[in-house]
């Protein structure tokens, strides 16, 4: 049951990932993900229900701290690596053409 | 020991005892550097001047009797994904080529609050995501033990460090075996700690659930030692755990009796090596004669742990890599018109195939209608890995198995078929499901005279009866090999008394940046000109 990606999930998948693909990338990521796909297919075989999903092995809780400022500005050290900056904040291009 | 192949237990016990300086051992270290680095490649930057600083700033305070640890004075190299405030910190991406890390991550700061120095950064694969380190921007770090192989992957770079004398020890970061298949490849001992025993604070995450700091050394006292250091809760971590059994060098002990050690039928199956196999079985051969009893049991699931982890890996990846998109920092397309544009153009110029690839599989698996099919059912499925393996717990101190079903690959071999190489993770990517330490250690060589690995995995904060079990058969194998050899098992001695660094290669450039003082070596021209970027950044 070979997993058969269409030109439609291939295009939703590249807008949810923030990733622009040539013609012949998306022909890549076509087959790529559907061989992938086949091989996680596997985990069907096995009856899950019932089964709690297990995102943390260990019993986390929320950690909490009291909401004081313990860093500096730190202003400069985050602007420092900026593609653009301008008066001290991140320039980007247009938001709205 | 050959000078420059010293422990680092060994090199600081010198130090301490006058014998020779912390300036002294980087200045020894530089200079095999300078001698195998052109063909090596396991450092993306190396700050020769300021790495002589520190060495001299430490020995002033080893002399004045403020440092006194079993690391003050090392060398160690630290893996490109971990920030060393000052150097740059670019996960072998493009998307991050011209960052320089303003901040420490907990890992090294509590290194060089031990005296440890920082000698550069080490290759690795793109985003930690490989297991070869052939996918780096910055070209494939060779295999000291030969060169035409690969050292492994994603922290071969720190590997590689490590077995060519290019640093006394090593960080790395393992998401699915990054620190103990490389280890394995390149003849060094590697360990994962459990889930959250050190802080990942300041390294920059693939897999979040996954991923573990942890040292690459060349032998498991040092291994112990090291992680005695790092291992603390850190506020910066939600996730660390505060734990007092940290004492792991008190279970250095020559002593395996009454030990229960399983040996997973399903891992000695279809795919592994025949040299691999002999090596392992023989291993455990050893310590059942030494009074620990072996034997062999189902482990279940086995064949679903790798699918497992790559759609957790990649759903985890796919959200964590968000952040880069030409911003706040890194590499940033020119000429884009709208920010939405740009974010695109920037990650699509700026990440290389596999972390494209892997960033695709994750938005697909956590996209609406596919969520519960892939994603949940992983998570699913990893609670039932979990389960199996806290039954083998029940029973069993530790497990023993091979690292890798075969040794490090030629250059070349394994991009062209992704899930082939995937399938090689199968022995190492359980121990990040169900958050298990597991530690590799050399146990033989193969007719190439590549090395083999033996892995050990414990229980959950179990770190100290993997480190007696590995202490007690390094211990053995090497009596074993010097009663057979006045010299040593090969895959002992230094890389490079194996085989020579052939002569310098004209794909590699070493190039000393000016101003910065820091060497930085590349494979392309594409990366030569990326690097020519950064340094009309800094």
């Amino acid at each position: 049951m070979a997993n058969v990606i269409s030109d439609e999930t291939i295009e939703y998948v590249g807008i949810l990932a923030k990733l622009e693909l040539s013609g012949q990338e998306k022909e890549q990521a076509r087959r790529d993900m559907g061989q992938m796909l086949d091989y996680i297919d596997k985990l069907k075989e096995l009856d899950t229900s019932g089964v709690e999903p297990m995102s943390h092995v260990f019993q986390v809780q929320n950690v909490f701290r009291e909401d004081v400022v313990t860093n500096g500005d730190g202003r400069e050290e985050s602007l420092c690596n900026a593609p653009q900056q301008k008066d001290g904040m991140f320039l980007v291009p247009k938001t709205f053409v | 020991m050959e000078k420059g192949f010293s422990t680092a237990v060994e090199l600081a016990t010198a130090i301490r005892q006058g014998k020779t300086t912390a300036v002294e051992a980087m200045e020894t270290v530089l200079d095999r550097i300078g001698e195998v680095e052109e063909c090596y490649n396991c450092y993306v930057a190396v700050d020769r001047e300021a790495a002589l600083k520190r060495a001299e700033a430490v020995q002033r305070r080893i002399r004045a009797g403020e440092l006194t640890g079993q690391l003050a004075g090392v060398p160690v190299a630290i893996k490109d994904n971990l920030h060393v405030a000052g150097l740059p910190t670019t996960c072998a991406s493009r998307i991050l080529e011209s960052y320089r890390s303003t901040f420490t991550a907990t890992a090294v700061e509590r290194l060089e609050d031990a005296g440890a120095v920082v000698v550069g950064k080490t290759n690795m694969d793109e985003f930690a995501m490989g297991s070869t380190t052939e996918t780096s921007a910055w070209g494939v770090t060779k295999n000291p033990r030969n060169p035409e192989h690969v050292p492994g992957g994603s922290s071969g770079g720190s590997a590689a460090a490590v077995a060519a004398g290019e640093c006394v020890f090593a960080l790395g970061s393992d998401t699915g075996g990054s620190i103990r298949q490389p280890a394995s490849h390149c003849g060094v001992v590697g360990l994962k700690p459990t889930y959250g025993t050190v802080s990942r604070y300041g390294l920059v995450a693939y897999g979040s659930s996954l991923d573990q700091v942890g040292p690459l050394s060349r032998t498991v006292e040092d291994c112990a030692v090291i992680l005695e250091v790092l291992a603390a809760r850190d506020e910066k971590d939600s996730t660390s755990i505060a734990r007092e059994d940290t004492d792991f060098t008190k279970a250095l002990v020559q002593d395996v009796r009454g030990m229960r050690i399983g040996i997973p039928k399903d891992y000695f199956g279809q795919g592994l090596d025949g040299e691999v196999r002999t090596a392992v079985l023989e291993a455990a051969q050893l310590l059942g004669r030494q009074g620990a009893m072996v034997e062999e049991f189902d482990l279940d699931l086995v064949e679903y742990a790798v699918p497992t982890y790559y759609t957790i890996a990649a759903a985890e990846a796919s959200s964590n890599l968000e952040r880069f998109d030409g911003v706040k920092y890194g590499y940033r397309t020119a000429g884009a018109e709208e920010l939405h544009q740009m974010y695109k153009q920037t990650r699509s110029q700026g990440f290389g195939p596999e972390v494209k690839r892997r960033i695709m599989l994750g938005s697909f698996v956590l996209s609406s209608g596919y969520y519960d099919a892939y994603y949940l059912k992983a998570l699913q499925v990893k609670a039932m890995i979990k389960a199996a393996f806290d039954q083998a717990f029940a029973r069993y101190d530790c497990i023993l198995s091979p690292v890798a079903p075969a040794t490090a690959p030629r250059l070349g071999e394994s991009l062209q078929d992704p899930l082939r190489m995937y399938l090689g993770d199968i022995y190492t990517v359980s121990a990040n499901l169900a958050g298990l330490p597991a530690i590799s250690l050399p146990c033989g060589v193969d007719h190439l005279g590549l090395p083999i690995g033996l892995q050990l995995m414990g229980d959950c904060f179990q770190e100290k009866k993997l480190l007696r079990v590995a202490y007690t058969y390094e211990q053995l194998r090497r009596d074993k090999a010097s009663g057979q050899n006045p010299k040593q098992a090969p895959d002992i001695e230094p890389a490079h008394v194996i085989r020579q660094a052939p002569g310098a290669e004209p794909a590699h450039v070493i190039r000393q940046v000016t101003g910065a003082g820091l060497v930085q070596h590349s494979g392309e021209e594409a990366s030569q000109q990326a690097y020519a970027r950064r340094k009309e950044g800094m």
